[in-house]
């Protein structure tokens, strides 16, 4: 584009949404009285006029098409009155203000290969990063794995039978964009990067590699002649933090990238104060185009808890309960060194007192 | 498609199953698409993803690309293995930012995908994790032309590297009973005084804002947001005794007295013999728990605000932090306090961006000076609420003492009689 071209931006920041709101939720803003829950995937809100309105959500494959996303919106247009908002969790929802427009809403998302779902006690779609399909240090397809667990775990989507409601999270890194979760299903490199010397001095900006290491385990050094930089790989924890400021220090591995699953993230404060996640497996592999193992130990973890725990209690309220060595046991999950941690504040995590189950 | 179809035996894989297929879509936009240059960028991409998962290695790697005018809002991405795949070899992916709460038109969603099959390569998702409706894989080139013709009707890049991000919040006062804050406005006004740091990043590492309107943080702010807003409120909360008798009778009192008044984490609540509840409201630490349960007998108070966590992060790279409480409750009513609000905002970003190191987010610069040194920077007062217990350890010098208890005592007289005013 030549210079003369360029246009300067209008630098609008953040939208206002009121005028994509739905009239019923723009007219009620700050006056809903209560709501429930009719059936899965549909809520309905009562303000304090009497007016309603009814939420049908819907889980997608989050990396939309534009036939997808046009299709989403002939729904929107034809049974749902033109608006519609989505989760953080990539699900869409449709407002309606007629309570018999809903079955009619719900056929047609369902006929069209939507799923319907996501509300209350249900295991609602996994959040996820971007993989192998965009981002640049992922050492799994976060999309991939979640599609395949998705059908796995549809009916939990569809239903409500868990105690509580699960999040669940993917990420591709330990770098963990892609959040905490009730169950969060991460990729855990497990060996150093390589270094490609001869690129080194051309392409990193060496002061902000060392920078970026959590352990400080990378120093600048002189490689055949040439500057580089080297890995103490004792020190070195595999985050692939020093892979994005320097390609050359290659953190993907085919055989060593493994999945690693962690539970017990909860961001609410109801009940207890917000918990972050905890590992409980990993060295699971990375086993593209389904993720079967990695899928089969997230079903054992979901049985155990629908079984285990009482109503109301989310995985992390269940597990403080029932103790940790109990989790092990009704998972039958191994616990291993790894599971004690050694990063700065860990002695806060163990064990200092005689409260122990048999 | 005059070209070569990649073959696709992995992916094809993920055709299969009851869930809505992301390959499936690619495919349709390679097959069906009339655009001969959607088709070939949709055929390049799925022959790079195949590679990959043959492989097990992904294949981009970053650079710079912008827009005229601002220095972020792009993820540049650049393949490695453009030779084989070239029609997907630049794959940008621009950040808009959403309204507060993600809500849409049809008409305006058909918009912005008109938009993007003119310029970019169809794929999009609502939203990315930090907030932005992230169109995916467009070249460098169209890039600029994509963002001219929807900032013309509306849209504006978020963040993206070291500058204020995106913000998210929750569905809010739009749809829910639990709000106790106009999250919407108060998600505008703070991003949209940051909007030249959220162009141009010029600071240490990421800084993002979300709002959710109650303690159940549907946005996830306290774990990952630098600056969390989580609407509360601070007289009795209400409730609806008729209904909690309604409850009892439909679910059992041993129900309601397993589930709701045993779950409350400081045990300030009865269940009378008569079937109502009693609470004490100086006890409740407005967890959420029993108006998640009982959604139509109880409902939050009438003096409602907002609580500010501050320094809540993921991982990298001194692990995961929570954000801590720097101001335990703030009015949100008047002109006065949003500007206040967004003061604080303006403190906070300007300390850290003195103090703050290299990559480093607001949290770990806390964890690094200390919750004092930093207060004393953004001139805030300590406050009990701030922590969960006092000291431990008794290493400390304590020289100031006299000074600090006199202090304290002026703030509460102070405090005192602007309440009686």
């Amino acid at each position: 584009m030549a210079l003369a071209d360029m246009r300067t931006p209008i630098e609008s920041g953040c939208p206002d949404g009121f005028q994509y709101m739905h009239p019923v939720m723009r007219r009620n803003y700050g006056q809903w009285k209560y709501h429930d829950h009719p059936r899965p995937g549909v809520l309905r809100h009562v303000s304090h006029h009497g007016d309603q309105i009814w939420t049908v959500k819907a889980g997608t494959q989050r990396i939309l098409d534009v036939f997808t996303l046009r299709k989403l919106c002939d729904i929107g247009d034809k049974y749902a009155e033109g608006y519609v908002r989505f989760t953080i969790r990539s699900n869409i929802e449709y407002m309606v203000s007629d309570g018999a427009k809903v079955e009619p809403l719900v056929k047609a998302l369902e006929d069209a290969g939507f799923v319907v779902g996501g509300t209350a006690n249900s295991v609602s779609m996994i959040s996820h990063t971007q993989g192998w399909l965009h981002c640049d240090i992922p050492g799994t397809d976060a999309s991939g794995v979640v599609k395949a667990m998705m059908d796995e775990l549809i009916d939990e989507f569809r239903t409500c039978r868990m105690p509580n409601r699960v999040h669940i999270t993917t990420s591709c890194c330990q770098i963990n964009c892609g959040g905490q979760g009730d169950i969060a299903i991460n990729v855990q490199h497990t060996k150093p990067p390589k270094i490609n010397h001869d690129l080194v001095s051309n392409v990193c900006e060496r002061p902000s590699v060392v920078a970026r290491c959590p352990v400080a385990a990378i120093r600048p050094a002189l490689v055949n002649g040439k500057p580089s930089l080297e890995v103490d790989e004792k020190k070195c924890i595999c985050c692939g933090a020093c892979y994005p400021p320097c390609p050359p220090m290659q953190i993907n591995d085919p055989e060593h990238t493994k999945l690693a699953i962690w539970v017990g993230g909860n961001h609410s404060n109801a009940r207890g104060k917000p918990t972050f996640q905890k590992l409980v497996a990993a060295g699971i592999p990375n086993n593209p185009p389904r993720w079967p193992e990695a899928t089969a130990i997230v079903k054992r973890i979901l049985k155990a808890y629908q079984e285990g725990a009482r109503d109301w209690e989310r995985v992390n309220d269940w597990i403080e309960r029932i103790g940790w060595p109990r989790f092990f046991e009704v998972t039958g999950l191994p616990f291993t060194t790894y599971h004690v941690d050694n990063w700065r504040g860990a002695r806060s995590s163990l064990n200092a007192s005689t409260h122990i189950r048999f | 498609m005059a070209k070569k179809v990649h073959e696709t035996p992995m992916l094809d894989e993920l055709e299969n199953g009851p869930w809505p297929s992301f390959i499936s879509g690619i495919k349709r936009l390679r097959d069906q698409h009339p655009d001969e240059r959607i088709q070939s960028v949709a055929n390049s991409l799925l022959g790079q993803l195949e590679h990959s998962y043959e492989t097990r290695k992904g294949y981009w790697k970053g650079g710079t690309v912008s827009v005229y005018g601002y220095g972020g809002g792009i993820i540049p991405r650049f393949s490695e293995v453009g030779a084989a795949f070239p029609e997907s070899k630049e794959f940008h992916t621009l950040r808009v930012q959403p309204p507060a709460g993600n809500f849409y038109t049809t008409d305006m969603l058909r918009q912005l995908g008109e938009s993007w099959e003119k310029w970019g390569s169809g794929l999009v998702t609502f939203h990315g994790q930090t907030g932005n409706i992230m169109f995916i894989g467009t070249t460098t080139e169209n890039t600029q032309h994509f963002f001219d013709e929807i900032n013309e009707y509306g849209w504006d890049l978020g963040g993206a590297g070291p500058c204020v991000r995106t913000g998210m919040s929750c569905v809010g006062a739009a749809r829910c009973e639990q709000s106790c804050c106009n999250e919407h406005s108060i998600h505008r006004s703070l991003l949209n005084r940051f909007t030249d740091d959220v162009h141009r990043p010029a600071l240490p590492y990421k800084f993002k804002f979300k709002v959710s309107g109650c303690p159940n943080d549907c946005v996830n702010s306290i774990e990952r947001s630098d600056f969390a807003i989580i609407g509360t409120w601070r007289d009795a909360m209400k409730i609806d005794q008729d209904e909690v008798k309604a409850y009892v009778a439909r679910k059992g009192r041993q129900y309601v007295i397993d589930n709701v008044t045993t779950r409350c984490p400081t045990n300030c609540m009865t269940l009378n013999d008569d079937d109502t509840l009693t609470v004490d409201d100086h006890d409740c630490v407005r967890c959420m728990h029993c108006l998640n349960v009982m959604p139509t007998a109880l409902s939050p108070g009438d003096d409602k605000g907002i609580t500010v966590l501050i320094g809540g992060k993921r991982t990298l790279k001194i692990g995961d932090l929570m954000g801590t409480v720097v101001v335990p409750f703030m009015k949100m009513e008047t002109e006065e306090d949003y500007q206040r609000l967004t003061e604080m905002a303006e403190n906070i970003i300007d300390f850290w961006a003195e103090n703050g190191l290299e990559h480093e987010r607001c949290g770990e610069m806390i964890e690094r000076i200390g919750l004092v040194n930093f207060l004393e920077g953004i001139g805030v007062d300590v406050d009990p609420h701030m922590v969960s217990h006092p000291r431990q350890s008794s290493y400390v010098r304590t020289d100031g003492w006299d000074e600090q208890a006199e202090e304290w005592y002026r703030r509460k007289l102070e405090a005192k009689q602007q309440a009686s005013v």
